[in-house]
């Protein structure tokens, strides 16, 4: 049997093995059906959705990477390799790559410091606490492209905001439409403005997981303030710290909305100063129409992201094995976890 | 403050001012952008260049807004349905959806479960942009490129929800309860109705809300797909700037306006939100 659930009424093993299949009423029959393939059916809406729209494109992307693909007739002509040969000797495509670097990591590492700072915060005995846990999180219900277009305005290379009150205090204004690292800065802001928040409640969970008595025992010791946060808060909070930093990396190299918003032609700057490699993707398959090479570019973004992701996976690993204090925690901390989430 | 935190008196004791003053400075950043935005939005096409612009708001709010939902080119009306429709329907569905799958992983034995369920999640780390070619072939041999549908049905469920409810109904929902209704003769799918999901109503409340945020402020599939006449609220915004691009009252009005949904759902169910994510993470 695939099931543990089993109708009262059901016949025994015994009886359907000897012959007992026959004996079965069409009432009873069905009801082995439904146990037996009611699951199937109900996951199945999941996997055929996934199916159709993720599965068999990804596969297919692979395909058409290799194809001159004709956008007229609907089909291509293989050529093997030749797409991936392009895009990687393509200059704007390493402009992209480092763009897409450089602005991931001006905004994941600001924001990961202030995100656990606002969070040791509301880590307090606060009062009003969801008020404050709301006015964090504001910003993360704001659509990227609006954020985009408040803080393209914002930053402004003649009347922006940033500019005048830069030149009020006295400093030359900044061209943050036109120099590289000032328009990365601009949009690694955008990203910051919008998953700060977003990131320090993640974090506030995990620092509300760690049993208090670490900190009384901590502050017998004669530990302060900040060596309790450095000693037991930051070591307890890691493997949290580094599932944000895995799940901010997916998304933070799939940028598009805010660099594609930042001015209004949407094609990265002059010299692409902040071309990203969604943008350079979405360019070669909607602007110059070549879907065989954008699938390409989907390809390598794909693997980039894995590389990565792979390469944090095992720092992790390395960094949790390394910490022998939220070992020995853990179990309390999961049980923590249980009773929050059965209420 | 009277009180005065001691070393000793770590979780009892109220934080110092100095900590709700940070935490004020944080509130006013969050803040700050949207007040820019409403003082440039409701001045006129000369407020952002004055140098000594005031820090009150003008009188031109209504005005510009007025401005940006009769210009044809926005279609702000149509934009604001779809995004309804689509986002209502994506919550919906997914939610449905997720909660079945999620009953029969989390409740139900069955053949291949296990393997089944790691698929769902290696699911969760692919990016969209992987198959985005493809799909949007896909979506011009069906004939669907430029109609809602092609937002809407990659969308339906989502691997994340299931994963979500085949946490959560694992945790909350005792076995116990659907022998129970085994017992009296329900069949499966009166099972899955009658216990199961009021046993997922508070995760699948979270879970709608937050496929329905995520959703309606989704750009890059719909900018793809859809058809600037016949856009979600992002794309329109997109096409604000194409058309406005000098003037920045109205694209900040416009901004504001298209934002406003959205702030109002927040100061509704913002605690959920908040809760969600905690919750979230210490599951994740």
């Amino acid at each position: 049997m695939t099931t543990t659930l089993q109708r009262p009424d059901r016949p025994t093993d015994e009886q359907r093995q000897s012959g007992g299949k026959a004996k079965l009423t069409l009432r009873q029959r069905l009801g082995r059906w439904d146990v037996k393939y009611s699951p199937y059916l109900y996951i199945a809406p999941f996997f055929i959705v996934f199916g159709i729209t993720g599965l068999f494109p990804i596969l297919y992307t692979a395909f058409i990477s290799m194809m001159d693909w004709d956008q007229v007739r609907n089909t291509g002509e293989f050529i093997g390799l030749d797409q991936f040969a392009f895009v990687l000797q393509d200059r704007e495509f390493w402009i992209a790559l480092r763009n897409t670097f450089s602005i991931f990591l001006l905004s994941s590492v600001p924001q990961l410091i202030v995100a656990t700072f606002i969070a040791a915060m509301l880590d307090q005995n606060l009062r009003a606490k969801t008020f404050w846990r709301m006015g964090v999180l504001l910003p993360y219900v704001v659509a990227p492209v609006a954020v985009a277009l408040i803080f393209s305005n914002m930053f402004g290379d003649k009347y922006g905001l940033v500019n005048s009150v830069l030149n009020d205090l006295g400093f030359q204004s900044i061209l943050w439409h036109t120099d590289v690292i000032p328009s990365h800065i601009a949009i690694a802001t955008m990203v910051n403005f919008r998953w700060t928040g977003y990131n320090a409640l993640i974090l506030l969970a995990a620092m509300q997981a760690i049993p208090r008595d670490l900190y009384e025992a901590a502050a017998l010791d004669g530990a302060g303030t900040s060596r309790r946060f450095f000693s037991v808060t930051m070591p307890q909070i890691r493997p949290t710290l580094v599932f944000v930093i895995i799940t901010s990396t997916i998304g933070g190299l799939q940028i598009f909305d805010e660099p594609r918003m930042y001015d209004t032609y949407g094609l990265g700057g002059a010299n692409k100063q902040w071309l990203t490699i969604t943008m350079y993707l979405y360019n070669t398959g909607w602007v110059k129409f070549n879907f065989g090479r954008a699938a390409a570019v989907a390809w390598i973004l794909f693997l980039i992201i894995v590389t990565i992701s792979l390469v944090n996976f095992f720092l992790t690993q390395r960094l949790i094995a390394s910490d022998t204090v939220a070992k020995k925690a853990k179990p309390k901390q999961k049980q923590l976890s249980a009773s929050k989430g059965g209420k | 403050m009277a009180r005065r935190k001691t070393s000793t008196s770590i979780s009892s004791g109220r934080p110092s001012w100095f900590v709700y003053g940070a935490l004020a400075v944080v509130l006013a950043t969050a803040i700050f952008p949207f007040y820019w935005s409403f003082l440039i939005g409701s001045g006129d096409q000369s407020t952002i260049y004055d140098q000594n612009m005031s820090w009150w708001p003008g009188g031109n709010f209504l005005a510009n807004a007025a401005a940006v939902i009769s210009n044809p080119a926005v279609s702000f009306w149509k934009a604001l349905s779809n995004s309804i429709i689509v986002s209502t329907t994506t919550a919906v569905s997914t939610v449905v959806l997720s909660t079945l799958a999620g009953f029969a992983f989390a409740k139900l034995r069955f053949k291949g479960s296990g393997p089944l369920l790691v698929a769902v999640i290696a699911t969760m780390a692919v990016p969209v942009q992987l198959g985005v070619v493809p799909l949007y072939i896909l979506m011009q041999k069906f004939g669907w490129t430029g109609s809602l549908g092609a937002v809407i049905i990659p969308a339906l469920v989502t691997a994340f929800g299931v994963f979500w409810m085949t946490q959560y109904l694992s945790q909350s929902l005792p076995t116990e309860l659907i022998e129970a209704a085994r017992v009296d003769g329900c069949s499966m799918i009166r099972t899955f109705w009658h216990v199961g999901l009021p046993a997922a109503r508070p995760a699948a409340a979270m879970l709608a809300l937050f496929t329905f945020v995520t959703t309606w402020n989704n750009f890059f599939w719909p900018f793809i797909v859809l058809d600037p006449k016949n856009p979600t609220l992002p794309v329109a915004l997109s096409l604000l700037q194409a058309n406005y691009f000098v003037d920045y009252s109205l694209v900040l009005a416009g901004v504001l306006l298209a934002t406003l949904p959205l702030l109002l759902l927040f100061i509704f169910t913002g605690k959920q939100l908040v809760s969600g994510i905690m919750q979230g993470a210490v599951k994740g």
